[in-house]
């Protein structure tokens, strides 16, 4: 458990019935607190479902920035009687409960060891509303009042924020500018400080400039910039947000001003195979294109992966990750696609992944994706996960390049072929693994026939031993290529005899458990993979260290598996930690899991 | 003898199109395909209507699936860029192609085996987006490639080389495609050149998704008695209901028609298919009764042959979603890329 509770450093969890205007209820709360410039991050667990079931909202804030899932509760708003039982189980001894005292309580759900308060939510909103769904709105809306008030946040900032907010719908603001101070003048009125702690005004680098996104909209922004121009998708959670948000930004960027024609395509494919066929064929014929699915989606499109492999042709995949296996649990969060999206597809196929940790990564690594699957040829997967996609993370304003130019490969034109006799698709000249390729259209000299079956390095239709083997071992020699290309992973070192390896969005709990490990005298030096295939890096760092902790967020070790396959990993140093139940990773369970192995290796 | 290449000679007698080259220079390479296959008349009729539009031979894209029928793409416009996909899975492949680039012509070639099992999704999908594209399925009611199994178009009571009697009820891709919306849908044989060359220009030419199933006999496994897709079963059960002519913009009319028995249909270009009914109750742009037509007739174990159904007005792909008259793959980065301003501007809303 991460330590008790103090100003600017606490954890907030809602819990609501979904379907019921809570998230933006929620939302105003953490970005009031966001306002003052408090590090904070909001994750939603939601249900499989439209419209009836619980939903919770977790905000955590910490001034030092730690923001992983803490894994307590200090003050628990519980909106939703079905769950109200393992709510009020759920609190942190000495924490805070608030309900809708409108309604009495059963006696049964008493705890002696936490403070509850009753607020007459529904009785204040049928006095003060007229209309039945204004009453179930803002009955959350004046939850967020009583938090202000517990918290002693600025009414300001939050009154600021719905102005913002409501500018376009002034007949709405009046009602919450009403409900907040419902809620609020309650608090004060009836409470006399029941939290030790506050949530107070900070400055500090990045105030003023961090912004406050999710991982799915900033790797659809991402796509924009990257110049992606064709998209293909099938709906699946939870990555169709990421489509929505390229889809918002193209409309506001990609309009011709002239012509009012869209420089950018979209097609809702009929399911996920479809949509990798539509990939594959836009990049074919010179477009960046790409596809946003799930675990599933992959699994589906993995007969057109091996093609995009085989044949040599770009594709950009986010794989959104979320619990499996089969259906799963779509609205929780693993990182169990490791090996089914590096080994995507029957035969020998090896694909390019990237690792984003959060949004910020998520928003410059659509670019790197982009870049190296046209620069290699081949399908690139962006192993990102629920909790970033999904949940609002904070980070540093994002920022473009403008003498980017995007990394089109080797693609010969129309001049260059007029020069040729003849061009062969397969011939590598430069010896990197990568055949220079022509787009159709541009000049008959340039024609070939592209294949899924056995092809030599004319292009050819092959079923001869030797010509097909030339082929896969230069896919080989791309491989190695692609090592020097993908991102390298982030190591902090300080020489210490144990190191950590981790992944993707597991990266807030492992820096914060690092952190607590140091203070108890226990050093750990952490590098974070960001792509296969791994470089010299990571073997470096798995070579100068006595103990390795691997740390992912699934069952069967899969990055520690992929690494034995790759690398050289001595099994009997590395101990694996997986988190793997749906719920983003605690440093806690970080922290317990490498002092139980520390205890063990001390009573050997 | 397809080991030989082709030997590169031309007769200076040879016609010239409007761009001065030959027939040849729209043939592909040597055909592996068995003597006599009905796939191989239908890829000579492709070079012919190819030749004949005067259309660049490097303006094509022509993709396939898996099969027989997909091999033929080798096999016409050499200097074209091909594409043989995945089992089932052109229609996909080639609706991404042609969001990429919409200035190219799309020949997508199918059989009945890769579009009406695995493929039967994609293939209903891309006619109701309305891809601008021809679709051929080269229809011979067996699985060649893989030796002979019954396909989807095997009619009830046909038997294979075997003996065994298919039971499972017919899928016409007639049919199915009224049913989804496809806006040109044609049946022809492939012994009968005279009628499949106009639709293959028309069906190039069409704006959106041009689907023609065509009768192509396999020599090796259903050329048999019992077989309903035989060369001497087509003769016989064929039905010629509506004859088309194909005329480029540049050409007047010429041939005399009787009163009512023509009817042009304009494409966007300006050129002109022109539609002879040779049965007088057919109607080719009213949808229901053509699908009547073709249901009652194939009750009769008629084959019912020529340009079933034409809708000209109706928008493909690219119309539907206001895309750019660039196509995507030439739009510059410069114009894509929405600068760092906008990102600012952008995330100003996220604080």
């Amino acid at each position: 458990m991460s330590t008790k509770p103090s100003n600017n450093n606490f954890t907030i969890k809602i819990a609501n019935v979904n379907g019921t205007g809570s998230a933006s209820a929620n939302g105003l709360l953490m970005k009031s607190l966001f306002r003052l410039g408090l590090p904070v991050v909001g994750k939603n667990y939601f249900p499989s479902n439209i419209q009836g079931l619980p939903t919770w909202y977790e905000i955590r804030v910490s001034e030092k920035g730690y923001l992983a899932r803490s894994g307590r509760v200090d003050v628990m708003v519980a909106m939703n009687a079905e769950t109200y039982q393992q709510d009020l189980d759920g609190v942190a001894p000495g924490g805070i409960l608030i309900y809708d005292s409108t309604w009495p309580r059963h006696k049964m759900l008493a705890r002696e060891d936490i403070t509850i308060i009753g607020v007459p939510l529904s009785k204040m909103c049928n006095e003060n509303f007229p209309s039945a769904r204004a009453r179930i709105l803002m009955k959350n809306v004046v939850y967020v009042g009583v938090v202000a008030a517990l918290l002693d946040i600025d009414l300001d900032i939050i009154r600021g924020l719905l102005n913002e907010t409501f500018a376009k719908k002034v007949s709405l603001l009046d009602g919450n500018q009403l409900a907040i101070d419902l809620g609020y003048n309650y608090a004060k009125e009836h409470f006399e400080c029941p939290l030790p702690y506050t949530a107070s005004v900070i400055e500090r680098e990045g105030k003023g400039s961090d912004i406050m996104i999710d991982g799915n909209t900033a790797s659809g922004l991402g796509s924009v910039y990257a110049g992606a121009t064709v998209c293909a998708w099938y709906p699946i959670t939870p990555s169709t947000s990421l489509i929505e948000g390229y889809k918002q930004y193209c409309e506001v960027t990609r309009k011709d001003p002239e012509t009012g024609k869209n420089n950018y395509c979209i097609v809702q494919a009929e399911d996920e195979l479809a949509a990798m066929g539509m990939v594959l064929g836009a990049s074919w014929n010179g477009a960046r294109a790409f596809t946003s699915t799930s675990g599933p989606g992959v699994s589906l499109m993995s007969e057109f992966l091996g093609y995009g492999y085989f044949s040599e042709i770009p594709a950009v995949l986010f794989n959104v990750q979320r619990c499996g296996p089969s259906t799963g649990m779509p609205t929780r969060t693993q990182q169990s696609d490791i090996l089914s999206s590096a080994y995507a597809s029957h035969g020998d196929t090896k694909h390019v992944c990237l690792f984003p940790a959060d949004p910020e990564e998520c928003f410059y690594m659509a670019a790197d994706a982009f870049d190296l699957a046209e620069h290699l040829q081949t399908p690139v997967l962006v192993l990102s996960d629920l909790d970033i996609g999904m949940n609002d993370w904070m980070c540093p304003e994002l920022k473009w390049d403008e003498s980017y130019q995007p990394d089109r490969g080797e693609v010969l034109t129309k001049e260059q072929l007029e020069e040729m006799d003849v061009f062969h698709r397969y011939v590598d000249a430069s010896g990197d693994g990568v055949a220079p390729r022509t787009l159709p259209g541009t000049h008959p000299t340039g024609a070939y026939f592209t294949r899924g079956s056995g092809h030599n390095m004319y292009g050819a239709y092959t079923e001869d031993a030797g010509e097909y083997q030339q082929v896969v071992d230069r896919l080989l020699v791309k491989w190695d290529t692609a090592k020097t290309l993908v991102p390298k992973p982030v190591v902090e070192s300080d020489n210490a005899s144990i190191g950590f390896i981790s992944i993707g969005s597991c990266d807030h709990a492992v820096r914060e458990a690092r952190d607590e490990l140091a203070a108890a005298g226990i050093a750990a030096d952490y590098m974070r993979v960001r792509a296969f295939p791994f470089d010299q890096d990571v073997q470096d760092f798995i070579d100068a260290h006595d103990r390795l902790y691997i740390i992912e967020q699934n069952r069967d070790a899969q990055l520690k598996s992929l690494m034995r396959l790759e690398l050289s990993l001595d099994d009997s140093k590395s101990h694996s930690i997986l988190h793997y139940n749906g719920l983003p990773m605690t440093a806690g369970f970080v922290v317990d899991a490498v002092n139980e192995d520390l205890a063990r290796g001390k009573a050997a | 003898m397809s080991f030989m290449k082709k030997p590169k000679v031309r007769h200076p007698g040879l016609p010239v199109n409007d761009l001065g080259l030959t027939a040849r220079d729209y043939e592909g390479g040597m055909s592996t395909l068995c003597a006599g296959c009905g796939h191989d008349s239908i890829t000579s009729a492709l070079v012919q209507a190819a030749h004949e539009l005067s259309i660049p031979p490097h303006g094509f894209a022509k993709l396939s699936g898996i099969g027989c029928s997909s091999k033929t793409p080798a096999y016409f416009l050499g200097a074209s860029h091909g594409l043989n996909s995945c089992h089932g899975r052109m229609p996909s492949v080639a609706t991404g192609a042609n969001a990429a680039n919409r200035d190219l012509y799309y020949v997508g070639v199918s059989g009945d085996g890769d579009s009406l099992s695995i493929g039967f999704g994609q293939f209903a999908h891309a006619m109701r987006r309305n891809v601008n594209m021809i679709y051929l399925v080269e229809n011979n009611g067996v699985y060649g490639l893989t030796k002979g199994q019954f396909s989807a178009s095997a009619d009830v009571g046909s038997t294979a080389k075997k003996g065994d009697a298919n039971m499972q009820p017919p899928i016409d891709p007639c049919q199915a495609a009224l049913t989804l919306g496809a806006t040109f849908v044609a049946r022809s044989f492939s012994g009968d050149k005279e009628q499949l060359v106009p639709l293959l220009k028309a069906g190039l030419m069409h704006n959106g998704f041009g689907m023609i199933d065509i009768i192509s006999p396999c020599v090796t496994f259903n050329d048999h008695v019992g077989s309903t897709k035989s060369y001497e079963y087509s003769r016989q059960h064929f039905h010629k209901a509506i004859q088309a002519d194909f005329v480029p913009p540049s050409t007047e009319i010429k041939a005399q028609y009787a009163d009512g028995e023509a009817m042009p249909v304009e494409l966007h270009d300006g050129s002109k298919i022109v539609l002879r009914k040779v049965d007088d109750a057919y109607d080719p742009t009213d949808k229901a009764a053509a699908a009547a037509y073709l249901r009652d007739r194939q009750a009769l174990g008629e084959i019912t042959t020529g340009l079933l159904y034409i809708d000209e007005a109706q928008p493909e792909m690219h119309d539907l979603a206001g895309s750019s008259e660039v196509p995507m793959s030439k739009i510059p980065y410069d114009v894509l890329n929405p600068g760092s301003d906008m990102l600012k501007k952008i995330q100003s809303r996220m604080r």
